[in-house]
């Protein structure tokens, strides 16, 4: 288990979320394509925090942090599909091609 | 680098199996599905932190994605058509541009990753990581984590106001025109009283 091979890893994680969030219509799916790339990035802040940083306290601060983010964006995501749900009807991206209601 | 067979062999099953899933998630026909294969994505990349000694943060990863999993998999059911897979799905758009972006962002860090050169200084395998994290929240760092925790009261004041069905001038659905000024003024309050 090495660095190197850790960042090849979260990298993988993060270029399929890539590919999630750019190709997939559903707005739930979209919120998935996120996060992994969020998954990708939190994997190589602890290969960091556990193999190039000494141990260093912070390094588990950051994920700390990675982790609010995912929460954040999970929870504004579910409350603007209920909105969006709410007001179009809509699920896809592509029903919301009119900005006005 | 942390060298030592069962580690290594750990390694490869969990990181093969948290891509394999990742990839998973935008393959299978059902939506419900994908939630779990995200969910088991997740379980891999928290095993990984468990096996890099980051313990605390590698379960409550898995313990946070296991709730939000099963709510993404409720809001498929409630909101999604085919949920259950019984058709097969493929909605995507721009299919060719994100395959094309999602290996060029690969490609990209992966190439950072194998080529810059990070220094080797593994964590001291004497110190305890989740004593070091809790002293860190509670200590030199508490502004930060009381602020990601002032950030989550926020989000959640947040959410509730984008998703309820009445808004402070009325439903949702009526748009958001705010009321007359000159209404009928209030009361004076009682000076007597």
């Amino acid at each position: 288990m090495t660095l190197q091979a850790l960042l090849v890893v979260g990298a993988a994680l993060f270029g399929i979320g890539v590919y999630g969030a750019l190709s997939q219509q559903t707005f739930v799916m979209i919120m998935m394509g996120l996060e992994l790339m969020l998954n990708g990035a939190m994997l190589a802040a602890v290969a960091f925090w556990a193999m190039s940083s000494g141990g260093a306290p912070k390094g588990q601060l950051l994920t700390v942090i990675i982790m609010t983010v995912m929460a954040v964006e999970a929870a504004i995501g579910f409350a603007l599909i209920i909105g969006i749900y709410r007001i179009r009807k809509a699920d896809m991206t592509e029903k919301l091609k009119r900005l006005r209601a | 680098m942390i060298r030592s067979g069962t580690v290594d062999i750990a390694f490869w099953m969990f990181s093969a199996g948290s891509v394999v899933a990742a990839w998973l998630v935008f393959r299978t026909d059902s939506m419900v599905r994908a939630a779990y294969w995200l969910l088991a994505s997740f379980a891999g990349v928290g095993a990984l932190m468990v096996l890099l000694n980051a313990r605390f943060l590698g379960l409550v990863l898995v313990l946070m994605m296991a709730g939000e999993m099963t709510i993404m998999a409720v809001f498929m059911v409630m909101f999604m058509m085919n949920p259950a897979g019984l058709n097969p799905m493929t909605m995507v758009h721009q299919h060719r541009t994100a395959k094309i972006a999602g290996v060029f962002a690969f490609a990209g860090l992966a190439l950072v990753g194998l080529v810059a050169d990070f220094p080797d200084r593994p964590a001291d395998a004497r110190r305890d990581p989740t004593s070091d994290l809790g002293r860190e929240l509670l200590g030199d760092s508490m502004l930060v984590f009381e602020t990601a925790g002032v950030t989550l009261l926020a989000t959640m004041i947040g959410a509730i106001a984008i998703a309820s069905k009445r808004g402070r001038y009325g439903d949702a659905e009526q748009g958001s025109a705010p009321p007359a000024l000159e209404e009928k003024p209030p009361e004076p309050a009682g000076m007597e009283h």
